[in-house]
């Protein structure tokens, strides 16, 4: 008699079967469905399995059974560990929230020598009073900041122009490391500039501080400098000098760039790209407008669709996976952000893809004025006139207001996903996230109707698009589990 | 491949017992040494040492000392190096050498497993004096000693004995990682867990087996029900308690097929483990019995192999192909292939001498020379 045991000797059930544990699904495609569970494992299964699945007749000996049972989607005396698995999952996605506040953003001053028509809040004026912060506002703010429970802190100073108020930026960054001497936290900085006004005086003290340049670039210089207008119409010319400069004296990783995409950029996606690989950067963010500020006065953001903008992002993305194969390591961030959701159980803690909601607890802005907003969306929205997400003024109000006030508290409880109606139920939710500001600055609702909703529209896309790529190219799979960990 | 084990011829009369010693080369030890110590003597002489390993056969034998005569095949010991020797019978094993990097100490042949391709096969009988040997052995072992393993059977059947011998090894080698291959089962029970993680060894791992994602495979393997489910609790616990914990896959024809979903299971439900080690397959114990079950060339899956490498090093994990012929692997794992079959198994084949790669080539084992291995391997030019 053999003594070794057969492999169905192991693989005997309890008459009990098994268990289903949560998970959600939808449909991926006319021939399969996307099951997801809410640590972002997710599984492809022909569609006449699904019922077999849900029914409890699928066999246990089924490739699917097994690879379910893997991921935790189905319970069965074989995997009683699957609980422990789940739970201890969710609790590394959600660690983020005991931090709190990361990232603090100061509005250093409004004003700019640009005049982008998408641009959301930059003033042209003259008068400094009026729309550059002031010390006391800038300590005050800093008070706040080193309130924050989090262990890392990341200081970014935008505008308008930061570098207009360059003194302030000075101060504040002596003070947040005075004051770091015993918070012992973790401190970064960023200046988000779009490099025009940079000289060698500026970066020395950049490099004394180790402050990371994060500038702006729309693609190559014709198309660049008509998104971005500036007295002399030089302002690619200005950025490529300011890059050069950054890299030289800080350092060649020291400074990134973000694109916007206009209507002009659409049919020019591999341009843009070429651009971002000519000049040595790892990888682009391809952005849609946003619906703030001028963005929408000027009509900028509704000068393509959703429909038209997924052309442009797959295209895109289609293209940097093209020049990866030719072994060109090259990302794009955001199909990288999502894929950090879908491929670990990380969360890479992105205000627009958190839930609950990032607002406010994972960034939040310090304007010039002393106002204090949940997030850089809804000082946009402020600056049209709607100051819903105002917290309050850090000259005016406790840490303790600002944090628990309803303008931050309703909005977190209204949009949390697990139960905001079609979210709870979606099957993309562990890849997504509430986006209260967006919703409430095309709705005036924090969770609005779901099937009307351009984020869930574009989203969901891009969700499925991401899918769709993996599941029919391993190579790709390969390539996005790098670009989920960012190695 | 080296000697260590043999029998000794006697030069003086059998007595009885066994004991174990250190070795030395220096004949002028103070007597207090001295007596503890086998001397290894290539002529020279003296009465101080218990016994005495003669490399040619003396010409007169002093009073006071067992006298053995030590064949060319163990004329390499050396200094610190320790042995068991019977006093009755002349059996002769090499406990520890000094030279090595990879000495380990097996401390039971029992086992709750029984897995398919078991080296060790495991045998029901009361062994325990080999723990009592071991911990014998671990106070002669020199103190600048870098590694040292502890093997099986599974060495936390012993439970709070198994424990007792890692707090003696840390009094007697504080200096010395420890490294220890278990089944990990024992630390589902968390009490278990604590006390182990109460040694508090600055350096100190243990290598668990993981087969597959698939629980009913895995149990399969190890040829015991309920394994996965409490060796992946095991890892959870030590993990929860700070402790080092490496992950070994063994690579065959039973688990080759999900070898790339172990790898995810464990990039996304155990990443925080310090390391990942994919195995090739031993042609020793069990495995030549269910050499059917278990064999694939090397070759057919060394694609599989990167895919497997490159997802782990995709989630920055620390990952290492051991026992691996460098002609059978693709160029794109080559960071984490090691040399890794001990100085004293590893061989090569007669054509492997004509290979340009042969110093970066791990060999094979014994076994696999002697039995089974690749079609495939194929000098470099």
């Amino acid at each position: 008699m053999n003594k070794f045991q057969p492999l169905s000797f192991y693989a005997k059930q309890e008459p009990i079967g098994y268990q289903l544990l949560p998970f959600q699904f939808t449909e991926l495609n006319p021939r399969k469905y996307l099951l997801t569970n809410l640590v972002g494992e997710f599984h492809t299964l022909d569609k006449n399995k699904l019922k077999v699945f849900v029914g409890h007749q699928l066999e246990s000996d089924d490739l699917d059974y097994i690879n379910l049972r893997a991921k935790q989607f189905l319970l069965d005396t074989h995997n009683t560990i699957a609980p422990e698995l789940l739970a201890l999952k969710v609790r590394t996605r959600y660690s983020r929230l005991a931090e709190f506040t990361g990232l603090h953003i100061f509005v250093v001053s409004l004003r700019c020598e640009h005049s982008c028509p998408y641009c959301q809040v930059s003033r042209q004026s003259e008068d400094k009073r009026a729309f550059d912060m002031t010390p006391e506002i800038a300590e005050k703010s800093l008070d706040l900041v080193f309130r924050s429970p989090s262990r890392a802190i990341k200081i970014e100073f935008q505008g308008g122009e930061p570098l207009l108020n360059f003194a302030l930026i000075q101060q504040i960054v002596l003070s947040a490391e005075a004051r770091n001497t015993t918070a012992n936290k973790t401190l970064g900085f960023v200046i988000a500039t779009n490099l025009a006004l940079v000289n060698h005086d500026i970066l020395a003290f950049c490099k004394e501080h180790h402050i990371h340049i994060s500038t702006s670039l729309d693609g190559p210089q014709d198309l660049h400098n008509k998104n971005r207008p500036r007295p002399g119409k030089d302002s690619y010319e200005r950025v490529m000098k300011g890059i050069e400069l950054v890299r030289e004296v800080l350092g060649k990783d020291q400074v990134s760039a973000l694109m916007t995409t206009t209507k002009d950029s659409l049919t020019r996606v591999r341009d843009i790209i070429d651009e971002y690989v000519r000049l040595d950067f790892q990888g682009i963010f391809l952005r849609a407008l946003s619906p703030y500020g001028f963005a929408i006065k000027t009509k900028s953001f509704r000068s393509y669709t959703v429909d038209e903008w997924l052309e442009f992002y797959k295209e895109g993305l289609n293209y940097i996976i093209e020049i990866n194969k030719k072994g060109i390591a090259f990302q794009e961030y955001y199909a990288s952000t999502v894929l950090t959701k879908m491929l670990t159980s990380q969360d890479p803690g992105f205000v627009d893809l958190m839930n609950p909601s990032g607002i406010a607890i994972a960034g939040i802005v310090y304007n010039y004025n002393g106002a204090v907003y949940a997030s850089d969306e809804s000082r946009m929205l402020a600056e049209m006139g709607d100051n819903t997400f105002k917290l309050g003024n850090v000259l005016e109000h406790s840490y303790e207001e600002l944090l628990t006030s309803d303008a931050l508290l309703n909005p977190l409880e209204e949009s949390f996903t697990l139960s905001v109606p079609m979210c709870s139920d979606c099957a993309y939710e562990p890849f997504c996230g509430a986006d209260p500001v967006y919703h409430y600055a095309t709705t005036r609702d924090y969770v609005a109707r779901k099937p009307e909703s351009e984020f869930c529209k574009r989203n969901m896309a891009i969700f499925k698009y991401l899918i769709e790529l993996m599941e029919s190219d391993p190579s790709v799979k390969n390539l996005f589990s790098r670009w989920a960990n960012r190695t | 491949m080296i000697q260590l084990h043999g029998k000794l011829k006697h030069l003086s009369p059998p007595s009885s017992g066994r004991v174990i010693l250190s070795l030395t080369t220096n004949q002028d030890l103070p007597t207090a040494l001295a007596s503890q110590k086998g001397l290894l003597s290539d002529g020279a002489s003296s009465s101080a040492f218990k016994v005495v390993f003669h490399k040619h056969k003396p010409t007169q034998l002093l009073e006071g000392s067992y006298h053995f005569l030590l064949p060319a095949d163990l004329h390499y010991l050396g200094e610190g190096d320790v042995v068991r020797i019977d006093l009755k019978d002349g059996s002769f094993r090499v406990l520890f050498r000094k030279s090595s990097g990879h000495n380990s100490i097996l401390l039971t042949e029992q086992c709750n497993h029984y897995c398919l391709m078991c080296s060790q096969p495991p045998k029901k009988i009361d062994d325990s004096w080999i723990l009592e040997e071991a911990k014998e052995l671990i106070q002669l072992i020199p103190q600048d000693t870098v590694e040292l393993g502890f093997t099986g059977g599974e060495p936390t059947l012993y439970g709070d004995r198994f424990i007792d011998l890692l707090h003696l090894a840390k009094a007697h080698l504080p200096r010395t990682a420890i490294h220890i291959l278990t089944n990990g089962r024992a630390f589902h029970e968390i009490e278990f867990a604590r006390k182990y993680a109460q040694v508090k060894h600055n350096d100190m791992m243990v290598g668990i087996p993981l087969y597959s994602d698939d629980p009913v495979r895995h149990d399969y393997v190890v040829q015991s029900v309920n394994a996965f489910n409490e060796t992946v609790r095991g890892i959870l616990n030590l993990k929860s308690l700070n402790q080092r914990v490496e992950i070994r896959v063994v690579i065959h024809q039973q688990t080759v097929d999900r070898l790339v979903h172990l790898c995810e299971f464990i990039a996304r439900n155990l990443l925080f483990v310090d390391h990942v080690a994919l195995m090739g397959l031993e042609i020793t114990g069990f495995t030549r019995a269910n050499l059917d079950e278990l064999w694939i060339d090397p070759y057919e899956y060394k694609d599989t192999l990167s895919q497997a490498v490159m997802l782990l090093e995709s989630y920055d994990m620390n990952v290492s192909v051991y026992n691996h012929q460098r002609c059978l692997v693709n160029d794109d794992i080559l960071r984490a292939y090691r040399k890794s079959i001990s100085d004293w198994k590893n061989e090569y084949l007669d054509d492997c001498t004509n290979c340009s790669k042969m110093n970066e080539c791990g060999g094979l084992f014994l076994s696999a020379k002697q039995y089974k291995h690749s079609q495939y391997i194929k000098a470099f030019m």
